[in-house]
């Protein structure tokens, strides 16, 4: 906790001293030659170390196909677990090239903090879990009910808007650390506990018996989650905006990491644009002209990043929803590549 | 003498540059130029730089709404409150925490620091057990182990140990039923404090009588007496009436009354009971510090054990005591900010982290946080070093 104190007064400095040159973000990637990533402290399916001790999640993928796009090498990542309460300091003071690490899309922060969002990796919204013995079955049943958070969160605000829009009564039990949070609530000290409903997932994968706890199926927030970079360098917002795009168009045009090898010879004139066999659209983004094809050969695209970190076959079992293509029902949609 | 005073005279005045008094004056112009021409630089650059990242500035956010809701408050506070009634809700629950801790800290630090010199073999090596072990594991840690030990050993709300069937304790904090005065007692509260002033008026009288006759008066018991017995007459007499307002189990938790959380408990009894190890120690240090003539003497003058150290050792083992007492109260108090960790909502956790991260003003809220802590440092310094000069050595 002092140690976190003290990184925050010291990125706070640091914001003091940098120069006004925070241009350039591409160039000084290349130049050191990784991605310096913020992720989180560790959500299970977004960002955590996995058996042999490296990052994996939907949130590290998102940090390897944009390396892999300007390196050709999806390990020239370099990760800054970062705490709710840090993140922004650490891209203001530029500790850190971009955030992947859940962190909702608002007004505020696109337009108060000097901060750009990419675009929705994953469209979430705020959920409550409860103890299954407590037969709560909607969230308008937890009147005088306490609720351990996470502070610096949207999930703050949301609670307290939810509960005073209800006219329900409740005690927001704050803490700084989502472990110290977890505990909280498993220790009994909340009857509630409220963040994004994926990180309720992800949370209950770490319980001593999941099926203890029930996730109530209202959601009371949009929280569409989103990669982050600093306001400014168009050129940096480019290349992170069009890395997304890329996974997003390489699956709705069927071009996964198996078969894109094969997909060179495609004669979609689609999936040639895509993988840089006709026209050349990496060059004006800065990078090669093979760009979203080493992100699809290196990491896969949308639909393998998901299914791999928080589809139904992992612990998280979350289904597409809306986070499907908009072919499929979804929202998720990118512009043509063209 | 005269010689030396007249050659002193005859000293030709040094030119104006040469002065030594203004050559001094000028040195120190230049050297606060030179912060003052710094601190504007950072100013200057800060603001530049904040510019130039498009972050928004300034105390305007203050009077903006803050939206979220604080558990523990003592002021009227909701989600409709503006940020500056969440800082000050912030720095009251620091103030709470530090001041009772500070009180009880010096209570259990003194019994502690007088216990490890005691003739009595156990309870000299139990003192020094408590000492060495509580003042060599990080604060953080004691606080975490606490936090969690009142959340696994107390029961669940509807399983709650229950007093009087109007007190409780669950993994939700102490309920404790609370006092509702009508407006006739604020005359017993006014005789309860006017009992006290007479107490004091007492043992002036009691000290004045003991050095001119030599007689005691039992000033404690009496005062004691003075203090319960006058109010509780106003009380009978006035007629004034005092309910309690009894916490009450309602759905997932038990309303009204007055509830001290976990958080608080923890947090108070970590910094407590880590900070009277350092107080036990340096009290230990004043009192050896006093020569063992003194206790001698006091023995020969035929003072029983209780006022020989009451008069003669504590009072000059203050001097050696308060110095360094009042950095151990400078660090409960800025010790106290770790409590973001565990959940209570201290200005560091209300301020620093949610507000901070609501607004993205790091910069203005880092600099106030600050200056509040470097604020209440400095209040309780001077008092401090009012209360050392009272104290010190009077040089005869």
């Amino acid at each position: 906790m002092k140690n976190k104190i003290v990184t925050l007064a010291l990125s706070a400095t640091m914001g003091l001293m940098a120069t006004t040159a925070m241009a350039g973000t591409l160039e000084d990637v290349v130049a050191k030659g990784y991605v310096q990533c913020g992720v989180t402290t560790g959500v299970a399916g977004f960002a955590l170390p996995d058996a042999d001790n490296k990052w994996a999640g939907l949130d590290v993928d998102y940090c390897k196909a944009l390396a892999s796009a300007i390196f050709n090498d999806a390990d020239a990542v370099r990760y800054t677990p970062l705490n709710s309460t840090e993140r922004f300091a650490a891209m203001s003071s530029g500790e850190v090239d971009l955030l992947s690490r859940v962190t909702t899309w608002t007004m505020s922060r696109d337009t108060q903090l000097g901060m750009n969002f990419v675009g929705t990796m994953f469209y979430d919204g705020q959920g409550f879990m409860v103890r299954k013995d407590s037969g709560i079955t909607s969230p308008s049943e937890l009147s005088g009910a306490a609720v351990c958070i996470q502070t610096g969160t949207t999930t703050e605000l949301n609670a307290a808007d939810y509960f005073a829009a209800n006219n329900l009564e409740f005690t927001p039990v704050v803490f700084v650390d989502r472990d110290e949070v977890v505990k909280a609530y498993e220790d009994g000290r909340c009857d509630v506990y409220t963040t994004d409903a994926s990180g309720l997932a992800a949370n209950r994968t770490k319980f001593a018996v999941p099926s203890d706890h029930v996730i109530l199926s209202e959601i009371i927030s949009k929280e569409p989650l989103a990669p982050v970079v600093r306001q400014g360098d168009d050129t940096w917002f480019n290349v992170a905006r069009w890395t997304y795009f890329a996974l997003l168009n390489a699956e709705e045009l069927g071009v996964t990491s198996a078969n894109v090898d094969e997909m060179l010879g495609s004669d979609n004139p689609s999936v040639k644009r895509l993988l840089g066999v006709e026209g050349d659209f990496g060059t004006p983004l800065g990078l090669n002209k093979d760009w979203a094809y080493q992100i699809i050969k290196n990491v896969g695209n949308y639909s393998e990043i998901y299914e791999r970190n928080v589809g139904v076959n992992t612990p998280l079992g979350l289904e597409r929803g809306v986070n499907a293509l908009w072919t499929q029902g979804g929202i998720q949609y990118a512009p043509p590549i063209r | 003498m005269a010689d030396q005073n007249g050659s002193h005279k005859n000293v030709p005045k040094p030119s104006f540059v040469n002065d030594p008094k203004v050559r001094g004056i000028f040195y120190q112009l230049v050297v606060m130029a030179i912060i003052v021409a710094f601190v504007v630089v950072v100013a200057q650059n800060t603001a530049a730089n904040l510019a130039a990242q498009n972050k928004s500035t300034g105390f305007d956010f203050f009077s903006q709404s803050s939206g979220f809701d604080i558990f523990f408050t003592l002021i009227p506070y909701d989600r409709a409150s503006s940020y500056w009634d969440a800082f000050v809700v912030g720095m009251l629950n620091t103030l709470l925490v530090s001041v009772i801790g500070v009180f009880l800290a010096t209570l259990l630090g003194f019994t502690l620091g007088i216990a490890r010199l005691s003739n009595n073999w156990i309870i000299a090596k139990m003192a020094m057990v408590y000492v060495e072990t509580l003042r060599n594991i990080p604060l953080l840690l004691q606080l975490f182990f606490w936090y969690t030990a009142i959340l696994k050993t107390m029961p669940n709300v509807k399983q709650s140990f229950e007093w009087f069937g109007s007190i409780f304790v669950n993994k939700r904090g102490i309920y404790f039923p609370k006092p509702v005065p009508d407006d006739i007692f604020n005359w017993v509260i006014l005789a309860f404090f006017i009992a006290i002033a007479g107490a004091f008026l007492l043992k002036h009288w009691a000290k004045k009588r003991l050095e001119n006759t030599g007689q005691r008066f039992p000033v404690f018991w009496a005062s004691i007496g003075i203090i319960i017995i006058f109010p509780a007459l106003v009380w009978l007499v006035s007629g004034a009436n005092l309910s309690f307002d009894v916490p009450i189990l309602k759905g997932f938790n038990y309303k009204g009354g007055l509830v001290l959380p976990p958080e608080f408990m923890a947090l108070l009894l970590g910094l407590v009971l880590y900070t009277a190890a350092f107080i036990a120690e340096i009290v230990r240090s004043g009192i050896v510090a006093v020569e063992k003539g003194q206790t001698e003497a006091a023995q020969s003058l035929g003072l029983k054990d209780g006022d020989r150290l009451r008069l003669v050792i504590i009072p000059q083992a203050m001097r050696v005591i308060v110095p360094p007492l009042t950095s151990q109260f400078l660090n409960l108090t800025k010790n106290s900010s770790l409590a973001a960790a565990i959940g209570y909502p201290d200005l560091v956790s209300v301020f620093m982290q949610t507000t901070l991260n609501q607004t993205g003003r790091a910069v203005e809220i880092v600099f106030v946080t600050m200056m509040v802590y470097l604020t209440l440092s400095l209040l309780t310094s001077a008092y401090m070093n009012w209360y050392n000069s009272r104290v010190a050595m009077v040089v005869r």
